[in-house]
C-alpha cells in the first residue's frame, strides 16, 4: 500500500501519471516531462513535495545540538534564514542532505528527504539521547502534519504575493531573499514560505499544515495560471536538478559517500568546532578523497546516460573508472548529461570519457558544474 | 483510451506496427505505445543491411525515464532507417504511424504477416 500526500486527489483530477517513488504514489508527469521542464525554465511550475519531512528542533540547546550533528555552521544563520547542510555519520558518510531554517531564536525547522525521514529521526534521537545538553532540546518529527509545495520558475515572483492575501504583510517577492523564510497565513493557518528550490530557478517553497495543502495548491495554480504556471511532476524535477548538478540522496549521496567526495565542501564548516564526521572530513580535506563527483555531457547524439551505467576512461587503454549516479537527456541542452564518480586524478574538466550504454561506449566530456546556466 | 489505429497496418502483440507494399514492410510503434512511453528522446535503429528475425529485439526507444526494446514483427533485411528520428525523436510521439516510422524491411517470410493482429484485434488487445 503506497503512501499518498494530501494532494493525491488533485493529482488524479489533473490526470497525472502516477508512479511508486520510494513507497509514495507520486505524479511522474501531468502533460509531459519535457513540457513541464520547459514551463519551469521559462515561466513557472508547481511541484507537490509533501512527501518530504519536517523536523522541528527547539530550545536553548538547539543551536549547539544542531551544530554537532550538521556539517554547515548554524551560527551563520540570521533570524528567518536557512542554509543547505548535511548530516553525517562518524565515517563522514552522508545520512541526508537537507535545509535547516532558523525560524525563531531557539526554533529550527529541518526539511529532509522523503526517503530519509525515518533514518534522520532515528539518528537525531539517538544523538540527542547522548547529548549532554539534551534537557534544553526538544525535537519533534512533524512530517505527518505537514504538506509542502515547490513553486519554481522566473515568473513566480510575479504572483506569489497573490497567493497570500494579507494587506499587512510585506511582499514576499520584494523582501524575501534567497534562503530566507517567512511566515504567512492561509485559511487562518500558518504557512512557512522560503526562497529556495531544487531547480536552479527563482522560486518559493511552502510548508503548510496538511489539511490546508490542497486549498493552497489550488490557490497557487489559480494565481499562476495567467503567467503560464503548470503543475510539474517528479520527472521534470529530476531533469531540472540534474541540469544544475544538484545531488539526489541515494544517487550522489549515501552513507558511504562524504560531502567532500560529492563536491559539497562549501557546506562543511570544518572551522566551526567538532561535529559528527569532522575528523574524517578534515582528513579528506588534507589528503584528498578516493573518488570525486563530476558532471559530464555527451559528445554526440546518443542514448541518454542513466544511473548505474559504467564510466570508462577514453583512448586505446580504456578501462572502467566509475559509474553514473544521475543521467538523463537534458531538455534545455538537447544532449545527454549526467553526474558520476571517478578517481580524483581523472576528474579534470574537459577530460574525455565514455559512458557504457548497452555494451557500446558513447563519448562524453567532463564539464564544470553546473551543466546548465541561465544566460 | 481510444487510440488512433489506421486500417492499413497490422500489429504485433508487443505494439509494433507494420505496413506492407509488395515485399517492403515499414515498421514503427503504435500510438498506444508512444503514449505509454511519453516523451521519446532517442531511438537506436538497426543498421541497413542487418538481417532481422521476427520477434527478436532489433531497436531501442528511449524516453526520458526508460529504455524499451523494440521487437521486429517480421523477418528480413533492413533496407532503410528513418534518419529524421536522430534530430527529431519526438516524431515518434507526434506521428507514430507516419513520420515516426523506424525502419523498412524486405520481407523474407511474408507468411509471418498472417500471425500479426488486424486493427480490430489490436484495438481489442489495448482495450480501446
Amino acid at each position: 500500500m503506497l503512501k499518498r500526500t494530501p494532494l493525491f486527489a488533485a493529482h488524479q483530477q489533473l490526470g497525472a501519471r502516477l508512479i511508486d517513488f520510494g513507497g509514495w504514489e507520486m505524479p511522474l508527469q501531468y502533460s509531459s516531462i519535457l513540457d513541464e521542464h520547459q514551463a519551469v525554465r521559462t515561466a513557472a511550475g508547481l511541484f507537490d513535495i509533501s512527501h518530504m519531512g519536517q523536523i522541528v528542533v527547539r530550545g536553548g540547546g538547539a543551536p549547539e545540538f544542531l551544530n554537532r550533528v550538521l556539517t554547515n555552521d548554524i551560527r551563520k544563520l540570521q533570524s528567518r534564514q536557512g542554509q543547505y547542510t548535511l548530516m553525517c555519520n562518524e565515517r563522514g558518510g552522508a545520512i541526508d542532505d537537507l535545509y535547516v531554517y532558523q525560524v525563531e531564536a531557539e526554533e529550527f525547522l529541518l526539511v529532509v528527504n522523503a526517503s530519509r525521514i525515518g533514518a534522520d529521526a532515528a539518528w537525531l534521537n539517538q544523538q540527542l539521547a547522548a547529548f549532554p545538553g539534551r534537557s534544553a532540546v526538544d525535537l519533534k518529527n512533524l512530517s505527518a502534519d505537514f504538506g509542502a509545495l515547490a513553486l519554481q520558475g522566473p515568473k513566480t515572483a510575479q504572483f506569489i504575493d497573490a497567493c497570500f492575501s494579507s494587506s499587512s504583510s510585506q511582499s514576499l517577492a520584494a523582501t524575501l531573499r534567497k534562503n530566507g523564510i517567512a511566515r504567512r497565513e492561509f485559511l487562518g493557518r500558518p504557512v512557512f514560505v522560503s526562497r529556495t528550490g531544487y531547480t536552479g530557478e527563482d522560486g518559493f517553497e511552502m510548508v503548510a499544515p496538511a489539511e490546508i495543502t490542497p486549498a493552497l495548491w489550488a490557490k497557487v495554480l489559480e494565481a499562476g495560471a495567467p503567467f503560464g504556471l503548470k503543475p510539474a511532476g517528479l520527472g521534470a524535477r529530476d531533469t531540472l536538478r540534474t541540469e544544475v548538478c544538484y545531488p539526489l540522496y541515494g544517487h550522489e549521496l549515501d552513507e558511504d559517500t562524504t560531502p567532500l567526495e560529492a563536491g559539497l565542501g562549501a557546506f562543511v564548516a570544518l572551522a566551526k568546532g567538532d561535529f559528527i564526521g569532522r575528523s574524517v572530513l578534515a582528513d579528506q580535506k588534507t589528503r584528498g578523497t578516493a573518488k570525486k563527483l563530476v558532471a559530464f555531457k555527451s559528445a554526440e547524439k546518443s542514448a541518454p546516460p542513466r544511473p548505474r551505467y559504467p564510466i570508462w576512461s577514453a583512448g586505446p587503454d580504456c578501462r572502467p573508472i566509475g559509474r553514473v549516479t544521475s543521467g538523463t537527456q537534458s531538455p534545455s541542452l538537447g544532449i545527454g548529461i549526467g553526474m558520476g564518480y571517478v578517481p580524483p586524478e581523472m576528474s579534470a574538466a574537459n577530460s574525455p570519457i565514455a559512458i557504457e550504454i548497452r555494451g557500446k561506449h558513447a563519448p562524453a566530456t567532463i564539464m564544470p558544474k553546473p551543466l546548465y546556466r541561465k544566460s | 483510451m481510444s487510440a488512433n489505429i489506421p486500417g492499413d497496418v497490422k500489429h504485433a502483440k508487443t505494439h509494433e506496427w507494420v505496413r506492407v507494399r509488395d515485399t517492403l514492410a515499414t515498421v514503427g510503434i503504435s500510438d498506444h505505445a508512444q503514449h505509454e512511453l511519453a516523451d521519446v528522446v532517442f531511438v537506436e535503429l538497426p543498421v541497413v543491411g542487418r538481417q532481422l528475425q521476427a520477434g527478436a529485439a532489433c531497436a531501442v526507444v528511449e524516453s526520458v525515464k526508460t529504455a524499451s526494446d523494440i521487437y521486429s514483427p517480421v523477418s528480413g533485411e533492413v533496407t532503410a532507417v528513418n534518419q529524421q528520428l536522430v534530430q527529431h525523436p519526438e516524431l515518434v510521439n507526434r506521428d507514430p504511424y507516419g513520420a515516426g516510422w523506424f525502419f523498412q524491411v524486405r520481407l523474407s517470410r511474408p507468411a509471418e504477416l498472417d500471425a500479426l493482429l488486424a486493427p480490430a484485434d489490436y484495438s481489442r488487445q489495448i482495450g480501446a
